[in-house]
């Protein structure tokens, strides 16, 4: 059970109980969604681009919502290049266990890479944002 | 029958050493699995009987003149028999090998559904279908002009006859194609009066077996089921082989599904005509070694009995039934219901309670089980789910237990 114990860490626990980020805002530059099929998890992003706000609309396990919320502290203020470095480098921590010293509380999530069918709970806001961002881009270019 | 499985006399610490995998570890814990319902774990009469083919008899089938070939194809057809044996079929030609109870059912729409009904015509199913028994009847509705409506269940998880009734009035329905045993709610569907009730409205009826062929005691001509599939993988049998049971005088009218070798009488450039059933509907090399896995799976449940295999498995239920509902939501109260518990816990997801479990060494499955819509009707998006099976214990479902109780704990 410690194993386990390791990766529903208090800081998991607390933000998927507890989000900060959540709902939808009333105003927004971009938005995406991302989808587990196999569980029918579902994220929806939203994206303010002035200085980058993100919230999500979450309905899933506490991986995924975690993975959200901390996604959501993680890019505040970032310009786009900058968050797909960090998301490569957030997919790299999940799918290898080894943390990155840059990516600060994101490495509480370094734990789902024991559980091969749960990477995509931690990944699937990233994708969703990454999405946001994509559409954001068409829009503007 | 070997004495340690008389029906009166049922040693699940004899059967359990039928079973090789059951002795492994996972994450340095006893193995208890709980999702024989997605498929079940193999005994050694299947393993060997496979090797033993390899090793010893093994050829293509129907085709060869030769010593190997006539008795690779007196075992796969041997394994006919016994299948028809098995469920109590009018007849050998009556049973249709595929490979699994979703080509089973895809079968019957592209090849029934496309010849026997005709535009306008509605298909029934329940509000507790497998997506197999939803999306294939889906794809003739947009393809053929069909009506697919929905029959709605209880709050308990049974057939509601009223719906039912209602869904029939206009006399348009001339299938009803619903499930034995629910996948999710582990509800076992009053079949023989479901049969009555769609022959006495001019319908057919199809029956998903896939879960009750495991545990009951079928007999298709006492059910008077038109259809009847399931697949062998969740019955001990080996993945890759599954049965369609169907009336002779249906399948002597349907077409075939695919074409190919062993499926025709005759072909030429201009014109080819096709076999009798079952063979008209077995198009190329079948799943041999995987057939005669089946027949192995077969003969090791019916030594066995189903008496004995329903009373274990009713006793699991109950107990299960006891030690779960102060932990944990249950879904699904039927009158009649089997080793399927589905589950939700207050505060937990499903996924998060699968993986607190698995690193016990329970394995449950989690998710929305190929069921969709019913977890729209019963209000969740996903549930944790354990089944039992004929080697399932009294222990691993305090195992269950304790470990629900870590996972209340993790979440509390």
């Amino acid at each position: 059970m410690s194993e386990t114990a390791e990766l529903y860490q208090s800081i998991i626990m607390g933000r998927s109980k507890n989000p900060v980020h959540a709902g939808k805002p009333e105003v927004f530059d971009a938005e995406g969604e991302g989808d587990n099929p196999m569980c029918g998890d579902r994220v929806h992003v939203y994206v303010q681009r002035d200085g980058t706000n993100v919230f999500h609309e979450s309905r899933g396990c506490a991986i995924m919502i975690a993975s959200a919320e901390l996604m959501a502290d993680a890019v505040a203020g970032l310009a786009p290049e900058q968050i797909a470095q960090r998301r490569a480098a957030f997919e790299a921590v999940v799918n290898t266990g080894e943390k990155n010293p840059d990516l600060g509380e994101l490495n509480a999530l370094s734990g789902v890479s024991e559980y091969r069918s749960r990477i995509r709970c931690a990944t699937l806001p990233w994708a969703a944002l990454a999405l946001a961002m994509e559409g954001e881009e068409k829009k503007n270019g | 029958m070997s004495a340690v499985l008389k029906p009166d006399h049922f040693d699940v610490a004899a059967i359990r050493r039928d079973f090789p995998i059951l002795s492994q570890q996972v994450h340095g814990r006893k193995l208890v699995f709980l999702d024989s319902a997605a498929s079940a774990q193999k005994p050694r009469a299947v393993i060997d009987a496979m090797v033993h083919s390899m090793e010893t008899q093994y050829a293509n089938v129907h085709r060869g003149l030769h010593w190997m070939s006539e008795r690779t194809s007196d075992a796969y057809e041997g394994v006919r028999d016994k299948v028809a044996e098995f469920i109590n079929a009018a007849g050998r030609e009556e049973i249709v090998f595929t490979r699994n109870a979703t080509e089973s059912i895809n079968l019957v729409a592209y090849t029934f559904g496309r010849t026997a009904l005709q535009p306008g015509d509605a298909i029934v199913i329940s509000e507790m279908e497998h997506h197999a028994n939803i999306v294939p009847w889906q794809m003739l509705r947009d393809a053929h002009g069909v009506e697919l409506r929905i029959a709605k269940i209880t709050d308990a998880g049974e057939v509601d006859f009223e719906s039912l009734e209602e869904k029939f009035a206009d006399g348009k329905v001339k299938l009803l194609a619903i499930t034995h045993m629910s996948n999710v709610l582990g509800t076992y569907t009053p079949v023989e009066r479901l049969a009555k009730f769609a022959h006495e409205r001019g319908a057919k009826i199809l029956l998903d077996g896939s879960q009750a062929i495991v545990h009951r005691q079928v007999d298709v001509q006492a059910i008077d089921a038109d259809f009847y599939v399931f697949s062998g993988h969740k019955l001990y049998g080996p993945s890759g082989i599954g049965v369609l049971y169907a009336k002779r005088e249906i399948l002597d009218a349907m077409p075939p599904f695919m074409g190919g070798g062993d499926m025709i009488a005759s072909v030429s450039y201009e014109k080819s005509t096709w076999a009798k059933p079952p063979h008209r509907f077995e198009a190329g090399t079948p799943a041999i070694l995987e057939t005669i896995g089946l027949g192995a799976a077969i003969a090791y449940v019916h030594a066995i009995g189903f008496s004995a295999i329903a009373a274990h498995e009713r006793a699991l239920t109950d107990h299960a039934l006891n030690v779960l509902s102060p932990l944990v939501k249950i879904l699904g109260r039927a009158q009649d219901r089997g080793g399927v518990i589905s589950f939700t816990m207050e505060g937990a997801h499903a996924h998060d309670i699968a993986t607190l479990l698995d690193r016990q060494g329970i394995a449950v499955r989690a998710g929305h089980h190929c069921a969709e819509p019913l977890m729209g009707r019963l209000g969740v998006t996903s549930t944790a789910r354990a089944s039992f099976a004929l080697y399932t214990t009294m222990e691993e479902i305090d195992a269950l237990a304790a470990g629900l109780v870590r996972v209340k704990q993790v979440f509390a």
